[in-house]
Formats: structure tokens, sequence, C-alpha cells
């Protein structure tokens, strides 16, 4: 018989092995999968981890990691706080509707003035407060009315993407688009547009925001004394209330920052890499960022590598459904296979694997 | 506009909304009573969607495809029974994981799928019941899986409060440490809670993908697991009052459809966003009841 018998203090070592080991799982997994696909499973995995970085195409993929990965970096950071302190903010994906959004009216409320000193940052601000607004519903609903944040921050992405479209065909839309839905390019008009700042890296202003948000967001964990507080709620709730922390201030804090980083990725979206509202210009960063959380351990740097592989298999992603004729949905799939083995394997982080036998007994 | 809306006709399709919310939601009920907290409806109605469907046209038969979608449901369900019960890992995480993957799955075995029409479902032959006026077309001409789902939810009802498997069950939710103690089998019992709710979660996707649409569309789901889950908590964890949960939430969905079709001068996506308003308004004024005490905890006897 095995059975598993708790460590008095979680493993560090198994901490960060765990991520590599998921990932080693999901490509076994994953080739299994594209395998009963009718593909070959070794060239699947190399379309989907290796060709975007060192293949043929990669002078054009390796600009994407970056374009990709902010986003989701940016999530993934402002939702691992309050997955740590046993927040959970499901909704990223409508706050990143949202933001984009607010981001978005702004910049066409000025149009066609030209003024980027001053629209570039007023969308900046407009895309967090769209978001944090979005994001303070379900904090503030939990802390007067104790209804579920989980719940009210997933229906509330429904809601965006319902106003999304609603946006798209109708407020929003552009007036010189011949009827066509979807509103003016941001990227195209110079007051907005979020260029690449270095040619040839993908390297735009959400880049340089996801980076100073990592950086942030270790800083506040291990030196702030909102960190502590943030940790302490999340592994202890009845030493948290002793110690002074108030779960409520906890709640709005953590949705708030979240939301707003989820509205900045929304921002920065919209006025570069997507460049206008459409009815689909969203593409799930804000559920894939719950993938990079945990598989960044809900620490800044480990989400920051997170992201950057989770980019990698968008891409790759891409290119196997271009290349091999892949369905779309199967990198989906492959995602969430990933965040499976990583919960499972976790085992291993919290509990040591002990054989009972005769000599036990 | 409003006069365009036959209220009887209303009141006969809200019963066909509900449906796969109400079967949802009476599945997801007994887990939760068992302590589990399993967030994956979403993803495990939507897989028991594409695999009714396939098998349905495949075999052409809907109650073959309403068994595979149960089926479809419990082996979803069974990997996250696997992994909170036996590898002891997070319950909201895995959950969220069994939605992501479920909703990736589905669409990629249905891809091949959008477009076709599903083998008709026919309506349960009530005789005279179906002929009386006004009751008739409202409450009596209906396919056998609205009877079913009001069945199943009576059922649960019946076994939860007045059997011993149904003490059982409770107490290993309210408890689970003590329950085990008593020498009762808390994973099994955890198990096999999970499997009938992941059973009637597939149940409730296939009622979406063979009866109310009913054909497979991508998403078909959008968000109907997430509502049984907050009916779950606006019903306070009783049977009873999730079936009057499920038809207030079916009326909401039904009456913005017809309010589309009636052709309301209001933008389409503004009434398409009203059911999610409603959930959060119901959820708002109504969840005031007590969850069971072992919710969302994982269970490890240590010795």
């Amino acid at each position: 018989m095995i059975r598993l018998e708790r460590r008095p203090q979680p493993s560090r070592a198994w901490t960060w092995a765990t991520p590599p080991l998921a990932v080693l799982l999901t490509m076994i997994a994953g080739g299994a999968l594209f395998a009963a696909l009718g593909e070959d499973p070794l060239v699947a995995i190399r379309t989907i981890f290796w060709d975007p970085l060192f293949g043929d195409f990669a002078s054009y993929s390796r600009p994407q990691l970056l374009i990709k990965a902010a986003p989701l970096i940016l999530i993934a950071t402002g939702l691992a706080l309050g997955f740590r302190a046993g927040i959970w903010n499901i909704g990223a994906e409508g706050q990143y509707i949202m933001g984009a959004l607010c981001a978005a009216a702004t910049a066409l409320a000025f149009y066609p003035m030209e003024a980027r000193w001053l629209i570039f940052p007023l969308m900046i601000l407009a895309g967090m407060a769209g978001g944090m607004i979005w994001a303070l519903i379900p904090a503030l609903l939990k802390v007067r009315f104790g209804t579920n944040e989980i719940l009210v921050s997933l229906m509330l992405v429904y809601v965006a993407e319902n106003l999304q479209s609603w946006m798209a065909l109708g407020p929003l839309r552009n007036p010189d688009g011949m009827g066509f839905p979807g509103s003016r390019n941001l990227s195209q008009y110079a007051s907005s547009a979020n260029p690449e700042l270095v040619a040839g890296t993908g390297a735009h202003w959400g880049v340089v925001a996801a980076l100073l948000a990592v950086i942030a967001a270790q800083v506040l964990l291990s030196r702030h004394r909102l960190g502590f507080q943030i940790r302490l709620a999340g592994q202890s709730p009845r030493a948290a209330a002793f110690s002074g922390v108030r779960p409520g201030l906890l709640v709005v804090l953590c949705m708030g920052i979240s939301g707003a980083l989820a509205g900045m990725a929304g921002m920065f979206e919209i006025a570069g890499p997507s460049g206008r509202v459409s009815i689909d210009f969203n593409v799930g960063y804000g559920f894939t960022a719950i993938i990079v959380a945990f598989l960044g351990r809900l620490h800044p740097f480990g989400i920051l590598l997170a992201g950057l592989l989770m980019a990698l298999t968008y891409i790759g992603g891409e290119m196997a459904s271009m290349a091999l004729n892949l369905p779309a949905a199967a990198i989906q799939v492959f995602q969430g296979m990933l965040l499976f083995f990583l919960l499972a394997v976790d085992v291993l982080t919290a509990y040591r694997i002990r054989r009972t036998g005769e000599a036990a007994s | 506009m409003l006069g365009s809306i036959d209220p009887l006709l209303l009141l006969a399709s809200l019963m066909v909304a509900a449906t796969p919310i109400l079967f949802a939601a009476i599945g997801e009920l007994v887990v939760e009573r068992a302590g589990v907290l399993n967030l994956g409806v979403e993803g495990m109605m939507i897989t028991g969607a594409i695999c009714g469907f396939i098998v349905a046209v495949q075999t052409g038969s809907p109650w073959i495809g309403f068994a595979a979608a149960a089926l479809g449901g419990a082996v979803l369900a069974a990997l996250f029974g696997l992994l909170t019960q036996y590898l002891l890992s997070n319950q909201v995480a895995t959950g969220l994981a069994l939605t992501l993957f479920g909703l990736g799955l589905a669409s990629l075995l249905g891809q091949d799928w959008a477009g076709i029409r599903a083998p008709r479902v026919p309506d349960l032959p009530l005789g005279p019941l179906s002929d009386l006026p006004i009751l008739g077309p409202v409450l009596f001409r209906h396919d056998p899986m609205v009877y079913l789902g009001l069945a199943l939810c009576l059922a649960v009802w019946v076994v939860l409060t007045r059997t011993r498997a149904g003490l059982i069950l409770r107490a290993v939710g309210e408890n689970h440490d003590s329950a085990h103690a008593l020498g009762y089998r808390v994973r099994a019992v955890r198990m096999a809670a999970i499997l009938f709710g992941g059973a009637c979660a597939g149940l409730g996707g296939a009622y979406l993908s063979l009866v109310r649409v009913p054909q497979w569309t991508d998403g078909i789901t959008a968000g109907a697991g997430w509502i049984a889950l907050a009916i779950v908590v606006f019903a306070s964890w009783r049977p009873g009052r999730l079936v009057i949960g499920a038809y207030l939430f079916g009326g909401v969905a039904q009456l913005q459809l017809n309010l589309q079709a009636a052709g309301a001068r209001v933008p389409v996506e503004l009434l398409s966003m009203s059911p999610y308003l409603a959930t959060i308004l119901v959820l708002v004024l109504l969840s005031s009841g007590r969850a069971p005490g072992s919710l969302g905890r994982s269970f490890h006897a240590a010795r």
C-alpha cells in the first residue's frame, strides 16, 4: 500500500521542481493526444515548443512571444496576489475587456486631436479604472453582502462580452467603416498607438508595464506590510484576524489591483496588437492567466517564466494549426492538461509518499 | 411590443429553458452537500453536450445520446475526484482546470459536428392531461427529460432527508473528520457524489445540444454551468428551492429571448446580459443560507 504523509513544511525543492515536471508530463500526454489525432507526436511537440523560437519562420514568430506574454504576465501577477490571500478573482477576462473598452472610448473621444502626451497616459488610466471598477463590483458585493466573488466575477465576464459586442456594433463603431463592425484602428492613430519600441523584439509599452508589475509585486510581497498580510491571510485566516488584518479591506485591495492590471493589459492590447474594438478581440488571456498564475507558483518571477512558456504554446499552437492542420482547440486542451498535471504533481510538495507494508504494521 | 408575447408559450418554454440548469444544479447540490466544491460544472456540461450530440447523431437515438452524455460528464468528474480526493489538490483550482479543459476538449471533439441537426426528442404522451385547457400546453406537452429533471430533484430531496444514505452523505459534508471517526468512508462517499454530479451535468449539457438548441455550436453552454453553481447557493443547498431558482432563471432567459424576437427597442446585447445580471442580483439578495461545514476543504486521514 502507498499512503501519503503530510510534510511538516512544504518541500522547497518540490515547489520549484513540480512545474517543469508538469510540463514534461503534459508533453507526453499531449504527444499521445496528437498521435490520436493522426499526427507524429514528436513533430507536433517540436512545432509547438521549438519552431517558434528557432525554426524557419522564427524571425516572424519570436516578437510574438513578448506580445502574447505581456498581457498574460500582467493579469497573472494581479491574480496571484488575490489567490495567495484566498480571494478568487476568476473574471479577469471581463476586466480585461472593460479596460480595453474604456481605453478605446477615451481615445476615440479625442479623435482626431493629436496630443500623444495627453491621450496615451489618459488611456492607460482609463484602462486601469475600467478593469478596477469591474473587479470592485464582486469585491464590494462580497464585503457588503457576502456573495461569492467567484460566481459574481465570472457572471460579469459574460456581461462584459455582451457590452463588447454592443460597443463594436454600436457606439464605438467606425463611422467611416462603411457599416462594417468594429471601431477605428487605434494603432494607426498616432496619439493612441502602442507601437513596437525596439524593432524586431515585439516589445511594446505593455511589456515594460508587465516587467514593472512583476518587480512591484515581488517588492510588495516580500518587503511591504500588505504583502505580509496577503500571505498571512492565505495561510491562516485565523492568525491573520488576530494580527489585525481587515479581511474586507484585503478583498477590496486584491481585487482592485488585479482588476486594474487586467484592465491595463486590455488597454495595451487594444492600442497595439489588436488595434480595434471588434466583437472578438479578446482571445481568452484572462482565463489562460489563471493557469499562468498557478504554473508560476503564485510567485512574481515564476509568473514571468510561466507567462513566456504559455505565450510559446499560443504561438506554437497557431503554427501547429497552420502547418499540421491541428485544430486550434487542441492547444486549449493542451493548456488545460498542463494545469491538471501541475495540480496532480503538487501533492509531492505538501505530502511525502510512504510505502506501508509488513514492515510498517 | 409586449403584446406579441404569448404568456402561455412563455410559461411552456420556461420549463424547457430551465431544464439544463436544473440537471446541472441538482448534481452539484449533491456534490456540495458531500462537502466538495466542484467548479468544473461548465466543463462537464459542455463535454456532455458534445458527447451526447455525437452519439445521438451516430446512433439516431437521443436516449443513447443522453446516456453517453452522462458517461462523458462522469468521466470528467472522475478526473476531478482523482485529483481532489486522492491527490488532495485545491478544489477551486482543480474545478477551474476542469472547466478550461472541458471547454477545449468539447470544441476539439465538436469541430466537424457543427450545423448538423440532432435527432428529434419526442414529447412524452400524457394522453388526456395534455388536452387540458391552459395547463395542458404549459405543463404536459414536454419531452420526458423535463419530467426526469423534476423527478430527480424529488428523489434527491427524499434521499437526502429521509434515508440513511442521505444522512451519511450530509455527515460527510458537514464534518468529514467526525464522519471518518464514526467509520464512514469519506472518500468513497465523496467520489460517488462527484460522479453523480458529473453525470447530471452531462445530462444538462446534452439537453442543450439535443433539445434546446438543438445542434452543436462551439461554446453552447455559455455560462449555464456557472449559473447552475449560483443557483445552488441561491437554493441554500435545498432541492426544493433549487427548482424554484432554476425556473426563475429559465423565466428570465426565456423572456429576454422573446423580447429579442419581438423586436424590443433595446440592443440585443443588452438583453442577452440580463440572465447574468439577474443571477448576480439573486446572489446578492438571497445568499443567506449556510453552506455545508466541510465545503471545499480537502480530507486527509492522518494516522
